[in-house]
């Protein structure tokens, strides 16, 4: 029977994408515009990925969720207020840089330094959840590496479903092309799963939850260590894409309408 | 020179505002900011407040008011709440959250704690277990009812909406069988009852109609009791369409426990342990600051979409990017900016002042709760020989005050601790600012605040009256004029400040921000408190001299039934009470804004701006206190020469201090040419 896992969850913060964000170089090289000025978000693939874990570690009892996390903890306090209030979790904050411009290798490294060092891990239950790719950065390098590090090999990306099964292995369906998915059956843990966006909705805010979790969240926020960050690319160049996201707001539009313009779009 | 960058975010909020360091209150703002920018705009964009009609579509709101958490924000920890202690800071912050999208939600999701407040304030302890923990939606496993309540007060009969003294609604005893629970008969019609069309049960105000009760109460009624619960017809209503509003009546049998605050039996009678006047003064207290916050959530949310459509006003045609037409809009002419620059100023002397009125009951409510058990301990009984008791320790509380404006070295320091502790001394300190805090912010953020709300539906021109106005400014212009109507109208307030405006330990404290603000001055000219501390100088001469003077048929200018004194130097006291607060919020943002390193980041533009807008509004208030005052010392005239030679001195002075207020509004007017703002609404139109 299951005794349950453990599952370590790597979820960076960005900035909320209502906002334009233009990148502009610093003293400390490129970042963006306000940057920490900016509302920020928990990214939001590494949502799929908590709300994910937590679902499974509800119905696999003694199992326990982490959500470590790489940003100024500041932001990252910020972000907690609605965050902690969804699904229980422990935070491991790295307080450090976060957004699209810090090497997916150093980030990586980070990360799985910081999951290394958890109090009490098994690592023979472990299941490290991440996004499959950010929304700073798309380069979905990251949960990799940090499965790398670990000596952790079975790794499954783009996941849209894991199905827990009574003999202790784990069904996955990935995403391949057109919409097909490949399924894969693992012996079970450790592995790591970048999600894609799962099949759960954003759990409602539950004060009650979040009470719990913000007395460790505290804590956690006030010893957090620095994080240096060094070498990584040199950008030459950054720029806004050209193209510019012109949002139309048309009433009533049937959905017809709408979905003949988006194959004209993607056909052009 | 670094000018504002980006719209002060919830860090700059939390500084101001104080609750940086409450995370269960910043969690709270948070359930309530995601519902009001999902479900609640949801439904007001699908036309949800076309109707006056409680309809399914908005019955949505209630579970989402549950699952959110908001439900059980009133409670207390034990009785399935999430926050422990004083909750009025809390509870005005998640309505101002609401309201940002729509205020008839945030009246929603605040009805049951209204009915519960009475409940709260004065019930007996069971009662309050029974209904606070009954109110909290079940927990996964439980299986009950959720109770949800109206408050009822006003009566479709005449006299009975502000002078809430005159009661028809009547409570007689049904049956009382010797040795048994006394029956009571409740008969209660409402009037405008907010929550009625789901609420379970509903807490009336009702006069006696027996010799065998004392007084008037507050009665608890539910919808099982014997006889008739109806809902009665629905008001049809123009504003805050997402809450439900009827007209009930009640016509019930219930047991004499359902009292609030308990009773007792003296010979053969009952005697409630408060009359309904004495619980709706605590409820109304309390209450008045969240609603008077709706309002001003409403000014500052329409910063936002003013510019976006004032920058994009010019796009199309022939505008290029790059351009000053087309990245500017009607922000190239400097009248746009200006008046929104006002609008804006308005919303953060409403906020600053609704906040601080927050946080001082936070502070009043163990401090009275304490005074009431000293009171019940020396046999002080009774709100009149409350009174009296108190009167003596006012005495006491004006030394402490000017034992605390002294500089330390130079104080009694151990009488200066002792008056401290006393609770008595504190107690009558907070409620002496709670009795022009709560009715100042009541009146000017919503009356004053819905005048200026029409501002911004005249800065989106034609757009602004239509249904497509982005940010809903059009309703939510509408809905304030309801915010100046309920829990007393702007009347009621004048009426309550006008009495407790000329309390003496008032006045010391009034006396004290003089000397401090004019110090102030010198420091940090910049935040306007030079203009604040003249406009508060001549409000005081005026109001001694009111007090002295007498028109020219010899009778005595300030007096309770010449409204026409009284009215106006209440509104001046409001406008300076507002720019006091603001002043206040500046100098805590400057202090503690270094500390936050998001803040720290933008906090020489943040803080510039925030200074002019200070500035601005400092001598708007300054205007309007110095226009009052002047009607009142000329208008009743004529009067002694050396009166209104002192009074033209004082107000040339205030005239002088305005040095620099309109460059101040030049700057913040630029600020919001350069302000970076969201691509788009983060709610729909
Ligand atoms: C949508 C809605 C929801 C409401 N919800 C509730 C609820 O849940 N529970 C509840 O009990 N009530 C509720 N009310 C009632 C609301 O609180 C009253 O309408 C309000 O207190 C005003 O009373 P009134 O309408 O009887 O006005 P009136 O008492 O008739 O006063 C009208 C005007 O007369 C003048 N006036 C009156 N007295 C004086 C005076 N002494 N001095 C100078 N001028 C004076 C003022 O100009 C005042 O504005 C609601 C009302 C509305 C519209």
């Amino acid at each position: 029977m299951s005794v349950g896992y453990h599952i370590v969850v790597c979820g960076g913060i960005v900035p909320d994408p209502l906002q334009t964000l233009e990148p502009v170089k610093g003293p400390a090289g490129w970042g963006l515009k306000n940057e920490l000025m900016l509302p920020a978000i928990l990214d939001p693939w590494a949502g799929h990925a908590l709300f994910e874990a937590a679902n499974l570690a509800k119905s696999a009892p003694g199992s326990k969720v982490w959500l470590v996390s790489m940003g100024p903890k500041a932001k990252l306090q910020q972000v907690m207020m609605t965050i902690a209030q969804k699904v229980p979790f422990e935070l491991v904050v790295l307080d450090g840089p976060a957004g699209g411009f810090v090497e997916a290798h150093e980030v990586g490294t980070a990360l799985a330094e910081a999951i290394e060092a958890l109090p009490g891990l098994d690592k023979s239950k472990l299941l490290v959840f991440g996004g499959w790719q950010s929304a700073s950065r798309g380069a979905g390098a990251t949960m990799q590496i940090v499965g790398e590090k670990l000596g952790i090999f079975d790794q499954f990306q783009g996941v849209d479903k894991l199905e827990a099964r009574a003999d202790g292995t784990m069904r996955i369906l990935e995403r391949v092309e057109g919409g097909s998915y490949q399924e894969s059956v693992v012996a079970g843990p450790p592995a790591v799963l970048g999600w894609a966006t799962g099949e759960l909705p954003e759990p409602p805010n539950n004060p009650q939850v979040g009470m719990q979790n913000m007395r460790l969240v505290m804590p956690a926020l006030q010893k957090a260590k620095p994080v240096k960050i060094d070498g990584g690319p040199e950008y030459a160049k950054v720029e806004i894409p050209s193209q510019k996201r012109e949002t139309r707001i048309v009433k009533d539009t049937p959905s017809e309408v709408i979905a003949k313009e988006i194959i004209d779009w993607l056909g052009a | 020179m670094e000018t504002l960058r980006t719209l002060p975010g919830d860090d700059v909020r939390q500084i101001m505002w104080r609750f940086a360091d409450r995370y269960d209150i910043q969690m709270a703002l948070q359930s309530a900011r995601s519902l009001a920018r999902t479900l609640v705009a949801r439904l007001v964009a699908e036309g949800a407040r076309n109707t006056h009609e409680w309809t399914d579509h908005k019955a949505q709101l209630l579970e989402a008011f549950d699952t959110s958490g908001l439900t059980a924000l009133f409670m207390e920890p034990h009785q399935g709440g999430f926050i422990e202690g004083p909750k009025n800071l809390a509870l005005a912050l998640v309505a101002f959250e609401l309201s940002w999208v729509d205020a008839g939600a945030a009246t929603c999701s605040l009805a049951t704690n209204l009915a519960l407040a009475p409940i709260h304030e004065r019930g007996t302890q069971e009662q309050r277990d029974y209904y606070m923990s009954n109110c909290v939606p079940p927990q996964p496993g439980e299986d009950r009812k959720i109770f949800r309540g109206a408050f009822a007060l006003t009566e479709p009969l005449p006299y009975v909406g502000v002078e809430t003294n005159t009661l028809v609604g009547k409570v007689r005893v049904a049956e009382w069988e010797d040795g048994k629970e006394p029956m009571l008969q409740v008969d209660k019609r409402g009037r405008f009852i907010t929550g009625m069309d789901f609420a379970n049960f509903a807490t009336c105000a009702v006069d006696t109609d027996d010799p065998r009760i004392k007084t008037s109460c507050i009665v608890i009624v539910e919808d099982t009791d014997e006889g008739l619960f109806d809902r009665g017809a629905p008001t049809l209503k123009m504003v805050h369409q997402l809450s439900s509003t009827r007209d009930p009546v009640f016509n019930l049998k219930v047991p004499a426990s359902r009292i609030v605050g308990g009773y007792t039996v003296k010979d053969g009678v009952i005697v409630p342990n408060y009359t309904h006047s004495e619980i709706i003064g605590a409820v109304f207290h309390r209450t008045r600051v969240p609603v008077a916050l709706m309002s001003t959530a409403k000014l500052l949310s329409a910063v936002e979409p003013v510019i976006r459509y004032q920058r994009q006003r010019y796009r199309g045609g022939d505008a290029v990017a790059g351009t000053p037409k087309y990245d500017l809009g009607i922000q190239q002419k400097p009248d746009a900016v200006l008046r929104l620059a006002d609008i804006w100023a308005t919303g953060e002397a409403g906020a600053s002042l609704g906040f601080e009125t927050a946080r001082l009951f936070d502070q009043l409510d163990p401090t009275e709760k304490a005074k009431d058990k000293i009171m019940a301990e020396r046999g002080v009984v009774g709100p009149k020989s409350q009174l009296s008791a108190l009167r003596k320790v006012e005495k006491l509380a004006i030394e402490y005050l000017a034992l605390e404006s002294m500089p330390e070295d130079k104080r009694d320091a151990a009488r200066f601790q002792e008056l401290g502790e006393d609770t008595l001394v504190r107690y009558v300190l907070l409620e002496s600012l709670a009795n022009i805090l709560c009715p100042a912010c009541k009146l000017w953020n919503t009356g004053h605040g819905a005048t200026v709300m029409r501002e911004s539906l005249a800065l989106m021109g034609g757009y602004g009256i239509t249904e497509d106005c982005p940010g809903f400014l059009f309703h939510k212009w509408a809905d304030t004029q309801l915010e100046a109507t309920y829990e007393g109208p702007e009347a009621v307030q004048r009426r309550q400040l006008s009495i407790t405006m000329t309390n003496e330990v008032f006045l010391a404290k009034l006396r004290i921000w003089i000397d401090q603000f004019t110090l102030l001055a010198q420091e940090k000219p910049e935040t306007g408190a030079g203009i604040v501390a003249k406009a508060m100088e001549l409000w005081l001469w005026t109001l001694e001299f009111l007090h002295r003077a007498k028109d020219p048929s010899g009778a005595r200018l300030y007096h309770n039934r010449r409204q026409n004194v009284t009215f106006p130097m209440a509104d001046a006291l409001c406008w300076i009470m507002a720019s006091r607060c603001q002043v206040a919020d500046l100098l805590e943002l400057a202090e503690k804004g270094p500390e936050n390193p998001i803040v720290a980041e933008g906090l020489e533009g943040t803080l510039g701006f925030l200074s002019d807008l200070s500035m601005v509004q400092a001598a708007r208030a300054a205007g309007e206190c110095a226009r009052i005052c002047a009607t009142m010392v000329n208008g009743f005239g004529p009067q002694d020469e050396a009166e209104l030679t002192a009074f033209d001195k004082l107000r040339s002075q205030l005239d002088r201090s305005l040095s620099g207020a309109a460059l101040a509004k030049d700057r913040a007017g630029y600020a919001l040419t350069q302000v970076m703002i969201p691509e788009a609404l983060d709610y729909p139109m």
